[in-house]
């Protein structure tokens, strides 16, 4: 090993130092509502800055009042619906689409992968996007938050690059023997594209647990909307009455401020459990990405 | 050429030509049916969803009506475009919605890569993948979730707040404040995105060749001089890439994080063409006005990536299409 310089071990503490105050910047938003979420309702209130540790008491009496909530539990319950299916859904397309686009020897391969590609650039926007879902009668429907925007361009480029990767010879030789297209799809090229399958399953899912603005502008109906709806009206337009009524009366208001720090976390806990996990698909996705934008 | 004699030929060469193609498709056809019937879906899926909406652009042109739909409103032109040169907003969303993206742009670009940099500097490999996925992990937080933190620690007695009186600011709760605006906008963006918007410069860094840098070590090159003139080198193509990219987005400022973000309060510098279109047409059900305005806002957004592109491809060949 080469020995380092002074200079080199000064800049490697300085260099540590800074990481770890960056990692203390990513993860001290979280940690200030996690401490918050189960801080004593009445210290709360008057609290000012960050929290470290729980003010006062510590205690779970937020958490209950938020999963006793219908409205919460319901929209809980609303957004699986929307990941799994448009998930599955988008999913499912995409693969195909990528099945398609990677044909080597397919005539009409230009126009279809244009035809994709070029929704990267150029869209029709806001207001048509609207007036599509609304003329399918979409509006103030579960299919207004699962079918529009369950196939990006974007993905089925990633999945395309990955599959042209996968050596002819597999396919060839199946197709000799008399295997069909469906059959080569789904006994060669699914069976060895499963990160990728994975990763863009993942970039789907994620985005639907995080969306809220097709809700926003498609959904009427209280009982339908997703989980995000229903914290942005809690936490940030302040119009919680359903939770004020559903609690124990005057003494309300003073939950407040525990009541946002609960929904957020309770909202937040399944991606903050499954992110380690899946994070090395997701740098996976983001590099093949790169290669092929 | 010339001669008559060639005539006969011409035909029959085009007509071999057709007969080519025409067996061609046929054998397309006979190989590669099943991948035509799996491209129905596709075709029909983004057909509908992508390029019906597309078509529904003519609405800018239109006084659009429900009643009387896309096909029967009356054509005003480019009125609605006239109409919004004209509106009092104009320069307004143009300025905030330029400077957001400029600011934004100075101001985001540069983090991944120094982070991508230090990270290539440690030595330990548990303490990168460690710091590394404590990155990622604002990325997989929802707008809504950022923006609530964000309004809390930006209330009066918030952190941000605080530290903002620390400095001699005691004008109170920053989040209600429009000369705060573009600053926790672009903060807090960098905060979700830093760690991801870096992972492509961490494996464009892993891909450098690693005899360049014993080359360099062997001719004295420091660690330093070696970043200088191995490091950034190699990486200078993602670096191109992304940047054109990213102009290509210029004026695409997100609506979803403004719209949760802004109030009356701070329209001054918050309000952006897009959240102007959202308001105007979701708000005020204005269809074909906030159409026009959205069509403007993405023309000159492709003005600007197809001059980026070509200005870069003149100067280092690198280049998206």
């Amino acid at each position: 090993m080469i020995k380092r310089t002074s200079g080199q071990k000064a800049f490697a503490v300085f260099n540590t130092l800074h990481l770890l105050l960056l990692s203390f910047i990513f993860i001290i938003p979280i940690w200030h509502v996690a401490m918050g979420s189960i801080s004593d309702p009445m210290k709360l209130s008057a609290a000012t800055g960050l929290f470290f540790v729980p003010a006062g008491q510590t205690t779970l009496g937020g958490y209950r009042l938020v999963l006793q909530n219908p409205s919460i539990v319901r929209s809980y319950l609303n957004t699986f619906i929307y990941v799994i299916s448009a998930t599955a859904f988008g999913t499912v397309l995409n693969i195909l689409a990528a099945y398609v686009t990677s044909r080597k020897d397919l005539r009409y391969k230009g126009p279809l992968v244009l035809m994709i590609a070029f929704t990267m650039i150029f869209r029709g926007g806001l207001i048509p996007g609207y007036m599509l879902v609304k003329n399918l009668g979409w509006l103030d429907t579960r299919w207004s938050l699962i079918i529009p925007g369950a196939v990006y361009a974007y993905n089925v480029i990633i999945m395309r690059t990955s599959f042209a990767a996968i050596p002819d010879g597999l396919s060839e030789a199946a197709f000799i023997d008399g295997a069909s297209h469906f059959r080569i799809l789904t006994s060669i090229i699914l069976p060895v594209s499963k990160s990728i399958i994975a990763v863009v399953a993942l970039f789907y899912g994620i985005q639907h647990w995080n969306a809220w603005f097709n809700a926003a502008i498609y959904l009427k109906n209280r009982n339908l909307y997703p989980l995000q709806l229903t914290l942005r009206e809690i936490v940030l337009l302040g119009t919680e009455q359903s939770i004020v009524a559903d609690a124990d009366g005057q003494d309300v208001m003073i939950y407040r401020p525990l009541i946002k720090y609960c929904t957020i976390m309770v909202s937040i806990i399944p991606m903050m459990l499954v992110y380690p996990f899946v994070q090395k698909y997701f740098v996976t996705g983001v590099m093949i990405g790169s290669i092929k934008g | 050429m010339q001669s008559t004699g060639s005539a006969p030929n011409i035909v029959t060469s085009a007509e071999r030509i057709r007969a080519r193609r025409k067996k061609a498709i046929r054998r397309d056809l006979r190989l590669n049916w099943a991948v035509y019937v799996m491209a129905i879906p596709v075709v029909v899926y983004f057909f509908i969803f992508y390029y019906i909406p597309m078509g529904g652009i003519v609405m800018a042109f239109e006084n659009f009506k429900i009643r009387k739909g896309i096909l029967g409103s009356e054509w005003i032109w480019f009125q609605n475009f006239i109409d919004f040169f004209n509106s009092v907003y104009f320069w307004r969303l143009i300025r905030n919605t330029i400077l957001i993206s400029v600011y934004g742009l100075i101001y985001s670009f540069p983090f991944p890569i120094i982070f991508a940099l230090c990270l290539n500097e440690v030595r330990s490999r548990k303490f990168k993948k460690v710091t590394q996925t404590i990155s990622y992990m604002p990325y997989f937080i929802s707008i809504v979730v950022v923006v609530s933190i964000l309004n809390d620690f930006c209330k009066s007695g918030g952190i941000l707040t605080q530290i903002a009186a620390l400095f001699g600011d005691t004008k109170g709760a920053l989040i209600s404040r429009p000369e705060w605006f573009r600053s926790l906008y672009i903060g807090s963006n960098i905060w979700q995105h830093l760690g991801y918007n870096s992972i492509i410069y961490i494996s464009a860094l892993a891909s450098v060749d690693q005899e360049l840098y014993e080359a360099a070590y062997i001719d004295g090159a420091g660690r330093w001089r070696q970043t200088l003139h191995v490091t950034i080198p190699g990486i200078l193509p993602t670096i191109v890439i992304l940047l054109i990219m990213r102009l290509g987005q210029m004026m695409n400022v997100g609506y979803e994080k403004t719209i949760l973000m802004y109030s009356p309060a701070t329209y001054e510098t918050a309000d952006i063409i897009s959240s102007y279109v959202y308001r105007v047409g979701i708000g005020d059900a204005n269809y074909s006005y906030s159409t026009a305005v959205d069509l403007f806002n993405s023309i000159i957004n492709f003005l600007i990536l197809y001059v980026a592109n070509r200005v870069s491809r003149s100067l280092s060949d690198i280049s998206l299409w």
